[in-house]
């Protein structure tokens, strides 16, 4: 069985449709209340994996726990504790805002619905327009009230598959802040995001995936796993020869000189940048500035992704 | 069992927006409740003598046998409405097959099934829920007529003996009783057809396909009824029973979310 710590355990989670192998052997935990990412290319399989552990398909072959329930053997648990926002926001046209949600509510037995339903309404700033039918609606003020479908029941496992896709910039900050929040309450959150900026900011954890595993850690973590770490020194001028200087430390990786840039691959800056600053000063350098390179996720994916 | 009334006020809630909806349900019911009355209007004085009619044929000899103590003009009426009593228990298996026939399909091609299917709703709950939702306003519908019916039959009829006949416990039966069975079984056909099939234009065409005939088939049978047999009315309730119990444990078992959910071909 799973691990307290767990709040989804996928052991060896298989889905094929007739020829293609949706998801092959797949196997991770995510551990309770982290926000878990699950990256992929169109068509790895992220969507089937999240209606597997909701308990919509079920596997192939395999297994999993949801909020300890088993896939398979416990739908009915599952479909009670988890929250999922779909991938296409599904909702009755014909009916208003206020309508759809209170009928998933009393679906999911929410005490207190009208409560819930004021207060996710109002979150997501659809509170005024709760009376229309929500066939009038834009596409991201259904998604934004699909996200408080998702949220009514208070789940404790919430599985978001693209819940910033077709929302402008400020919804999809609001709905990032709010998905952080919903952390800090102590929620697990599942995170399918193509939006890899949103995931390395939000992701406690990222699993990059096609089909089955091909990485998973932290964003940091996978950053440097990739391409070590980095550190750009700004000069008023760069001559060649402090590169060379720079170069003739044991400790230094790599140097490259962009414009009036040092970019000094290092495996441990906080102890090394001292030295290098010290020694840099003394043959004759004008440091302006001294920082990390953050390597962009995009490239940390590119590389995973396209080996 | 909360779960299947949340259910039907949605379904509700969600077609009874459309008038044309409540127009399509309430008008074949109060067609079949006026058609009758017209008729009794007419043959209101069509003719005194019992024996008068016999000597015509317009009545088969063996309905005569039923209008003991009935003049001849509350035989032919009572012939005549006799024919309608039939539709009258016909209609609430025709009415809401359309509305069935969308009930499933309808959810998956809106993208609303798979929120729906995500939410803890047993099986048979939603089922249930669909097949309620589609039947009880047609049988309500066709009860309202009836009643309308009724009321008119008492104003016209030339004797009231002709009201007693049409409104005995045997009709009532009938209408209050297997109607309502035979919405059930249509429904629940429609309801299995529509968790088959991917597209709701087919969904409906298949079902009317299926159903259609049945009505037919359930028009041509019961015309023994004509001759009054409590009997036979007895045993088609107890048919149904048996009938509505199965289809609907298969359509339950029929039912799989994930191919409903995953298949488009
Ligand atoms: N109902 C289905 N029938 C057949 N194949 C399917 C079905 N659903 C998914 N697949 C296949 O499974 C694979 C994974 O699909 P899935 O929707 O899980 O991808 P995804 O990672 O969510 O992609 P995207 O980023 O585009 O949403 C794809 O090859 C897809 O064609
Ligand atoms: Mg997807």
């Amino acid at each position: 069985m799973s691990d307290q710590e767990d709040a989804i355990v996928i052991q060896e989670l298989t889905k094929s449709f007739d020829a293609v192998l949706a998801v092959d052997r797949l196997s991770v935990s995510v551990h309770a209340g982290e926000i878990f990412g699950l990256l992929g290319p169109n068509g790895a399989g992220k969507t089937t994996t999240i209606r597997m552990l909701s308990a919509l398909i079920g596997p192939t072959s395999g297994r999993a726990w949801v909020a300890g329930y088993e896939v398979g053997k416990q739908n009915q648990e599952i479909r009670s504790t988890v929250g999922i926002l779909t991938e296409s926001p599904g909702m009755y046209d014909q009916l208003s805002a206020e309508r759809n949600l209170s009928f998933f509510g009393e679906m999911y037995e929410v005490a207190d619905l009208p409560a819930q339903v004021e207060r996710y309404l109002r979150m997501l700033g659809l509170w005024e327009r709760r009376f229309e039918p929500v066939g009038t609606f834009s596409k991201g003020m259904r998604q934004k009230l699909a996200i408080a479908r998702a949220l009514l029941h208070e789940p404790k496992v919430l599985f978001l598959d693209e819940p910033t896709s077709g929302l402008d910039p400020e919804a999809a900050l609001l709905v990032r802040q709010f998905i952080a929040e919903l952390r800090e309450e102590g929620r697990t959150i599942v995170l399918c995001t193509h939006n890899l900026d949103e995931a390395d900011r939000l992701c406690d954890r990222i699993a990059v995936f096609k089909s089955n595993l091909l990485a998973l850690d932290t964003p940091n973590a996978l950053r440097r796993k990739l391409f070590g770490r980095k550190v750009v020194f700004h000069l008023v001028t760069a001559k060649p020869d402090l590169a060379e200087f720079v170069k003739q430390h044991p400790f230094v990786q790599s140097v490259e000189v962009v414009d009036n840039k040092l970019i000094v691959g290092l495996d441990d800056p906080e102890s090394q940048n001292p030295l290098l600053i010290n020694g840099l000063v003394q043959a004759g350098a004008e440091i302006q500035f001294v920082g990390e390179v953050r390597q962009r996720l995009e490239d940390v994916y590119m590389q995973l992704v396209n080996a | 069992m909360r779960k299947i009334w949340i259910l039907v006020r949605k379904e509700w809630a969600e077609v009874f927006k459309n008038r044309f909806v409540l127009f399509t349900t309430a008008f074949l019911p109060l067609l079949f409740a006026v058609l009758p009355l017209v008729i009794m209007y007419a043959t209101g004085n069509y003719a005194s003598d019992i024996n008068d009619l016999a000597s015509t044929s317009d009545v088969p000899p063996e309905f005569m046998e039923l209008c003991v103590g009935l003049d001849g003009s509350g035989c032919m009426q009572y012939f005549l409405v006799s024919q309608f009593m039939l539709l009258f228990m016909m209609v609430p298996m025709i009415i809401p097959v359309t509305f069935a026939s969308y009930s499933i399909v309808g959810e998956k091609s809106t993208r609303t099934l798979e929120p729906l299917l995500a939410t803890p709703i047993k099986t048979i709950e939603l089922l249930t829920g669909k097949a309620l939702a589609a039947t009880i306003p047609a049988v309500l519908a066709t009860w309202l007529s009836f009643l309308i019916f009724a009321i008119g039959a008492f104003i016209l009829a030339t004797s009231p003996g002709v009201v007693g006949k049409i409104l005995d416990a045997l009709w009532l039966t009938a209408i209050i009783v297997v109607g309502p069975l035979l919405a059930i079984f249509g429904v629940t056909i429609a309801v299995m057809i529509s968790s088959r099939v991917n597209d709701p234009r087919v969904a409906e065409q298949v079902s009317a396909l299926f159903v259609l005939p049945l009505v037919g088939l359930f028009v041509a049978q019961s015309l023994g009824l004509i001759y009054l047999n409590a009997q036979l009315i007895l045993w088609m309730a107890v048919i149904l029973i048996v009938l509505d119990t199965g289809m609907f444990a298969f359509a339950t078992q029929l039912f799989q979310r994930e191919t409903i959910l995953t298949r488009w071909k």
